[in-house]
């Protein structure tokens, strides 16, 4: 079993000999083929006993062996199985029998030699004997049998600690969990094992180090063990081909923007959005010749993507006789994926990065651009450096590098080539961040890393008496005061506890806190929005005058390239998991108001358009602004009539504030303090006061991920006495003045608070604020003018419960006056008007004349159509 | 430098073999650090050849250049060959060679050695500064000394000689024993050619490069922008520029025409299966690697952040130059009340509206709280007569004032069919340029008065609502059609309008003019030919600049007196003062001490501030005119 090919000295063709790219003679092991073409040879060719022999370098002995390599070298590395596994005549159902897939994506033309751990005198050519009897990878510390044992071992009796029910759901949380994952690949058939890098590391620090450092010596290794563990196992099971491993989640995350020179050929994991993807490039993989004089064929692998044309048929020998026959070479499917950068990721005033991302053979097409995707989890080997040769004549100088690139060729004539390389990345394992977007929840997509230090001043934040404060006065320090409304916004940020309620028909509980700011023009509204869209990381910013319902929601468009219908999402779904700012609330169009019913109460946002009928989550906290329609704050009016907004819609948000100069002369000499030291203290100064807006920012991202406060008994209790109190105070004067959408506000608010204290429950504290936060946005916005009562029926039903009893007996008026006039079925809207007004004591307005009809319209008693009053039979 | 003699600096590179294998080193520091030694003597940097005045084929390679230039994108960093091994053919020898400040690698590259250090730098697109006004460029190229390395385009051929020639100054020390240290040679030398033979030459105007432009599109910001552009090559602590930045850049030039043979030759030479194919579109290579002649390489060495690109100014920074600081701060009250009357005499007579512009030149965004930028003063110039095409005149007026100014004339042609905001287009992997991709302190003069009645469509009211938010945040949302990325801005917007303009601003002046109607046409012809000198023009600029750069405080005490005015105007009328009225009393306040030359509020500027805001205030309401614009 040696190797019969290896020349000494010629460790890893480094030296500049000719790497000799093998033929593969039709003898080759079944393993380096897919299934498809391996029966279609078997069918066309007989099978030729003639050995196969290395063609172009010619001091090579016969391979007579049966176990010759199909590989360019005898040492070749990575090599699925050792050479003993591909005996013939083995069953299909085995590790032997199953043919192993190539992997592109770890670079199948990096030839670096491998130990053959069976071989005994001629394996010591290749490898250097390190710490005795120990066979390493030429270049590396990887020794194959080790880091086999190991990886077994681990698959053997890896049991997560840290697992969750619903991470693996339907897994023995007990059991060693990739060996049930092995049990599913062998029910499914889906030969791809996904390890978790880090579940790795936590059980072996030193393999974890070695599958970073060489990924391509490891993957390999790891794959081979996977199989052999496989199909032990499970003797009888069939697969495509060989089980692949992809590891993911490495620790060492980089920011593209962090790649240097040292990444290169490591396994490292880079998040990104993708900008571009190409068309589906074959890459041929193994060319196929035939003879043109005795139809002999042969096969070679194409090797930096280069075929070595055998020059000499070696059946009739013949020269320049051999042809390329296309179809019958084997090719696999490679894409090229431009990413970029996340925005997130970015240091402000500079231009986002972009890394080009080779997928192989099934990650083909598994990201699109322009769905705004972030990939995370790209697993890459390197920024790989490509080279071309100076002398395009002289192929064989071609090294077997660890860099198989070098520096653009300029030209030609002159032999100097520019310096620049050219880095690409090789995915191993996507995983898109907000594929679940369209599915369901999926918290940890987005998960921020943060640093046990981070963490650590975050929780000492917390634990401060005053926190609640505190951030609420770092929120937006240039806008002063308007506490109440910096902690109803601080409390939005936040957000509620996320509830699912599906099962019990009630659908998702909303989390998000809705919040609308309405006053005069000028009093920093729209700057108050610009802060928190410039603070969250998903915020959207967009006024109401500008955009279009199309803007806020989503529109089907078609790719002018593909013709393909593409679903471009807008700010509303954009803003999912974020927050949505919307200023000049007031300004938006009726149509475009409408779809925020939707979003605002269900979270949800329904499209159906050109054939496209779907329902997409837009999880959305709504931050609007509304100017009064008349240019300032009328005081006698109600919230309703001064900014004319549905009552529909305002009923969606959880606190209405109204920001209104309040004119007395302490606030005054407070405001021109600040605002004098505002322009003129330095930033050091400025800095001591507040806290850091990457601190803030860092605190909510922390508590809305990891904290998800319930409610304790107490708290429960003290909510139903709020909602209680709420209720009784209507019910005095005959009217409800609170409903169950205030008790869920209430609930958010109070849930919110318990985050910003980072506390895992919901106590009586918590409580408190929510209802005195709400019960001074309600005084603000809620107060009826005319009674000077909070009257929550304002912003319910849009009117107040006087107003409403005047309409009730307007309407009562009218409807008495038409049956009056007893059987004339259609009426003039004029007359009519005229005619009540006459009737009438106190002065009917056309307003209160139209709502009148309209609720009349509403008994079904008669209908209005233009002019015309119809009255229903 | 001043015997009429052209001096070089030419810079040989070498090192010994030891050296730049090992990165740690520190040879790269070493050479920085010599070159700006050298470039802080005494008018050194003088003598260094602009890119932006000397034609491109009067510039030797290899040799120090230097550009003036804004940041107009950034490219993804690459690796390049830090050091590397050559091979003799014929002898089998090997020589450690250095890639930095380099493209193109000498011949026979040894791929296999493992001396070869990767290395990895960062690419600038720069382009000259946009809207550069042409009395700053006049000013640049007289005050250089001569043109130094710029050399006469006699030989032709020059490049095949040039490395011939590098060659040769380093075969001695390949011969010598290899050195411990590191060993740098820089020769200075005398050029021999005489200046006024290059003066000649420099006439001849290039005839082959403008016709290759053309199919070119160089990405300048402002339409009909000329210069060269440059591709710079930054190698350390390129985090630290931004997009936008405007720099001077001192660097070793490449032009080595083995980039552009690169290009050419692609489609002959390659195979399909060459995997560096597909990487690039053909887009992407024309916009990453164009012709050098073209865009020529830019090896920085260091780079001067620009504070401003007066060249009047000295080019340390005022702090650094207190004998200039004091002399112009003398003056600063004389020069004022001179440009107050000349600016009066442009405004038709109206002395409030031009102390208010003399305000609005100055201006700057000195700092931003949270969302909000300090210190911006956009002006809306309402009451313009539409005759006589007073704006483009009033313009031009402007334009001989400030450094880099560009004029936006609001039509709905333009503002339908201008791309205002920077887009990237994913094809060819850049950033489009836009016309608000502006260095700082250029004046943004927006033309309302040519703006019609009719239809805006979407890109127009992208490019109303880019324009609305450049004046309100003084950003710009760059267009990465996936996302936008938000850009501070700092840029003087001047709105010139009949009525109230529907953009919104800082403040608004209602022009008085105190011509009458028919006597409009000759006065302003008048403006027009009113000459001013050149020094009394030069006064001017420097005092617009230096008025900007000034630090500003303000004491306890006017602290003190300020809140109480505030709270004092508001006991008598809470209507009549906002905060946000405060908010622009304190920027004119600061603006109209730093128009005086003082550093700190004193009583009497802030009740001048006080009063000018009241008079514009109380002419405001006298024109109130309802045009659905009023907030």
């Amino acid at each position: 079993m040696s190797s019969p090919t290896s020349t000494p000295g010629r460790k890893r063709g480094r030296d500049g000999n000719p790497a000799t790219p093998s033929s593969e003679g039709p003898t080759s092991p079944p393993s380096q083929r897919r299934r498809g073409q391996d029966s279609s040879n078997g069918d066309l060719m007989p099978m030729p006993t003639s050995p196969a022999t290395d063609m172009l370098s010619p001091a090579a002995p016969q391979d007579t062996s049966l176990f010759s390599s199909p590989r360019p070298h005898p040492l070749s590395p990575l090599m699925y199985g050792t050479p003993s596994s591909r005996v013939e005549g083995t069953p299909r159902s085995s590790v032997r029998g199953t043919p192993a897939r190539q992997r592109p994506d770890l670079g199948s033309v990096r030839k670096a030699p491998q130990v053959d751990l069976h071989s005994d005198a001629d394996g010591a050519v290749a490898s250097e004997p390190n710490a005795g009897q120990r066979l390493v990878i030429w270049g590396t510390d990887v020794n194959v049998g080790t880091c086999k044992e190991k990886f077994q071992r681990f698959l053997q009796r890896f049991i997560d600690p840290t697992a969750t029910e619903d991470e693996n759901a339907g897994l023995d949380l007990n059991e060693p969990l990739y060996m049930q994952k092995l049990e599913e690949i062998s029910v499914v058939g889906d030969p791809v094992l996904n390890v978790n890098c880090l579940q790795v590391q936590s059980f072996d620090a030193e393999l974890y180090r070695q599958l970073i450092c060489y990924p391509q010596e490891v993957i390999p290794t790891f794959d081979m063990a996977v199989n052999e563990l496989f199909f032990e196992r499970f003797p009888d099971s069939i697969l495509e081909y060989q089980i692949q491993v992809r590891p993911y989640n490495a620790l060492k995350t980089r920011n593209m923007r962090s790649l240097n020179p040292e990444d290169i050929d490591q396994l490292i994991t880079i998040s990104g959005m993708v900008i571009r993807t190409s068309q589906l490039i074959p890459e041929m993989q193994e060319a196929f010749f035939q003879c043109q004089v005795c139809a002999y064929s042969t096969r070679v692998e194409v090797d930096r993507g280069r075929i070595a044309e055998p020059a000499v048929c070696r059946h009739c020998n013949n020269t320049h006789s051999l042809a390329l026959v296309h179809n019958r070479s084997a090719f696999s499917d490679k894409q090229m994926i431009k990413i970029q950068e996340s925005p997130e990721d970015m240091p402000a005033g500079q231009t986002p990065h972009t890394t080009i991302v080779y997928a192989h053979n099934d990650l083909v097409d598994k990201v699109q651009p322009g769905d705004r995707i972030n990939i995370t989890e790209l697993l890459l080997i390197s920024p790989r450096l490509h080279f071309t040769v100076q002398h395009p004549n002289s192929l064989s100088h071609v090294p077997a590098g660890i860099y198989r690139a070098v520096p653009m060729r300029v030209s030609p004539i002159q032999s100097n080539v520019k310096s620049v390389y050219k880095t690409h990345i090789d995915a191993i394992h996507f995983r898109k961040t907000d594929e679940k977007r369209l599915h369901g929840l999926d918290e940890d997509a987005e998960q921020k890393l943060f640093t046990e230090d981070r963490v650590q001043t975050l929780k000492e934040l917390a634990a401060k008496p005053d926190v609640y404060e505190r951030l609420s006065s770092a929120l937006a320090p240039s806008i002063y005061e308007h506490e109440d409304i910096k902690k109803g916004i601080l409390l939005q940020l936040f957000g509620g506890t996320r509830k699912d309620f599906s099962q019990t028909g009630r659908g998702n509980f909303r989390a998000e806190v809705n919040i609308l700011l309405c006053g005069d023009p000028g009093t920093s509204k729209s700057q108050l929005l610009q802060y928190v869209f410039n603070l969250v990381p998903r915020g959207q910013y967009t006024s109401g005058k500008g955009s279009s319902a199309v803007g806020l929601t989503a529109y089907v468009m078609k790719d002018p390239e593909t013709r393909q219908l593409v679903l471009q999402t807008g700010a509303l779904v954009l803003s999912d998991n974020g927050i949505c700012c919307i200023d000049e609330f007031d300004k938006m169009s009726d149509s475009t108001r409408s779809v925020l019913h939707e979003v605002m109460e269900q979270q949800t946002l329904s499209i159906a358009k050109a054939g496209i009928i779907c329902q997409l989550n837009a999880r959305t906290a709504v931050l609007a602004a509304a100017n009064p329609v008349e240019s300032q704050w009328n005081p006698k009016k109600t919230t309703i009539e001064n900014i004319q907004l549905p009552h529909t819609l305002l009923s969606r948000f959880d606190l209405i504030f109204l920001m209104l100069d309040p004119q007395d002369e302490a606030y005054d000499r407070r405001l021109a303090h600040h605002l004098v030291s505002l322009y003129y203290q330095s930033e050091e100064q400025i800095e001591e006061e507040f806290l850091d807006m990457a601190v803030l920012r860092d605190y909510i991202a922390y508590a809305r991920t990891y904290i998800n406060p319930r409610l304790s008994e107490e708290a429960s209790q003290a909510l139903i006495e709020a909602y209680v109190d709420m209720r009784k105070i209507g019910s005095g004067r005959g009217m409800v003045s609170a409903y169950p959408r205030q008790l869920e506000s209430l609930i958010r608010l109070a849930e919110a608070h318990a985050k910003v204290r980072f506390s895992e429950k919901v106590e009586t504290i918590d409580v408190e604020e929510a209802k005195r936060l709400h019960r001074e946005a309600l005084k603000q916005s809620a107060t009826d003018p005319r009674t000077g009562f909070v009257d929550i029926s304002i912003l319910t039903t849009g009117m107040s419960a006087t107003a409403r009893k005047r309409k009730e007996e307007v309407a009562q008026a009218l409807k008495k006056l038409i049956q009056a006039k007893g059987k004339t079925p259609a009426m003039k809207y004029q007359q009519l008007l005229d005619d009540l007004r006459g009737q009438s004591e106190t002065a009917i307005t056309k307003e209160l004349f139209d709502e009148a009809l309209r609720s009349l319209a509403d008994e079904d008693y008669l209908t209005v159509t233009g002019k015309t009053v119809r009255l229903l039979a | 430098s001043t015997t009429g003699e052209s001096w070089s600096l030419t810079l040989t590179i070498i090192y010994s073999k030891t050296d730049f294998s090992n990165p740690k080193s520190g040879w790269e520091a070493k050479v920085v650090e010599f070159f700006k030694d050298r470039l802080k003597e005494k008018d050194a940097h003088t003598w260094v050849p602009s890119l932006n005045d000397v034609p491109l084929h009067y510039l030797k390679p290899n040799s120090l250049v230097k550009f003036r230039c804004l940041i107009q994108d950034m490219f993804d960093p690459e690796f390049f060959m830090g050091a590397y091994e050559t091979v003799d053919p014929s002898t089998n020898a090997k020589v450690l060679r250095c890639g930095r400040y380099k493209d193109v690698t000498e011949c026979g590259v040894d791929f296999n050695s493992r001396n070869t250090v990767t290395a990895e730098r960062q690419t600038f697109y720069c382009v000259p500064i946009p809207g550069e006004n042409p009395w700053v460029k006049e000013i640049s190229s007289s005050s250089r000394v001569v043109p130094s390395t710029s050399y006469a385009p006699t030989r032709q051929k020059r490049s095949y000689e040039e490395d011939d020639m590098d060659d040769m100054d380093t075969q001695p020390q390949k011969q010598r024993e290899p050195h411990s240290g590191w060993e740098l040679v820089y020769i200075y030398f005398l050029q021999t050619h005489g200046n006024g033979d290059c003066k000649r030459q420099e006439t001849e105007a290039p005839s082959s490069q403008t016709a290759s432009a053309s199919h070119l599109d160089l990405n300048f910001p402002l339409p009909g922008e000329k210069g060269p552009s440059c591709l710079v090559k930054v190698y350390e602590d390129w985090d630290s520029f931004k997009l936008n930045d405007t720099l001077e850049v001192f660097g070793i030039l490449s032009v080595s025409p083995a980039l552009s043979a690169l290009a050419d030759e692609k489609d002959a030479s390659s195979s399909i299966l060459d995997p560096t194919e597909s990487m690039e579109t053909a887009e992407e290579q024309r916009v990453h690697s164009p012709p050098a002649s073209l865009v020529p390489r830019l090896h920085m060495l260091y780079a001067r952040p620009l504070p401003h690109n007066n060249p009047l100014l000295p080019s340390a920074t005022l702090e650094d130059n207190s004998a200039f600081l004091s002399s112009t701060l003398s003056e600063m009250a004389s020069v004022r009340a001179e440009l107050l009357t000349y600016l009066t005499h442009v405004l038709l007579g109206d002395a409030l509206a031009a102390e208010y512009l003399i305000l609005h030149l100055i201006s700057n965004v000195y700092a931003r709280r949270d969302v909000l930028p300090l210190g911006k003063f956009a002006m809306n110039l309402s009451g313009c007569p539409a005759a006589a095409l007073y704006t483009q005149r009033f313009y031009q007026i402007i334009q001989q004032l400030v450094p880099s100014s560009f004029y936006l004339g609001m039509s709905l042609q333009n503002m339908n069919q201008m791309r205002l905001v920077p887009k990237k287009d994913y094809v060819a992997n850049r950033l489009v340029s836009g016309a608000l991709q502006l260095a700082r302190n250029t004046f943004l003069f927006l033309d309302e008065t040519h703006l019609e009645q009719g239809q805006l469509d979407t890109t127009g009211v992208r490019n109303v609502t880019a324009l609305g938010n450049l004046i309100s945040w003084q950003k710009v949302d760059y267009d990465f059609n996936y996302h936008q990325m938000e850009f501070p801005c700092n840029i003087n917007v001047l709105i010139a309008s009949e009525g109230r303009s529907l953009l919104p601003s800082d403040c608004q002046i209602h022009l008085q003019s105190q011509v009458s109607p028919p006597n409009m046409e000759e006065y302003l012809s008048n403006i027009q030919l009113h000459p001013q000198t050149s020094s009394q023009l030069n006064k001017f600029r420097i005092y617009l600049s230096v008025a900007r750069q000034l630090d500003y405080s303000i004491s306890d005490e006017m602290t003190k007196s300020v809140e109480d005015d505030f709270v004092d105007m508001r006991k008598d009328d809470p209507q009549s003062v906002s905060a946000e009225d405060l908010h622009r009393m304190l920027v004119v306040a600061r603006l109209l001490s730093l128009s005086l030359g003082q550093t700190s509020l004193t009583r009497d500027s802030w009740l001048r501030a006080k009063h000018i805001d009241m008079l514009r205030r109380s002419r405001m309401e006298q024109h109130q005119c309802v045009n659905g614009n009023e907030p």
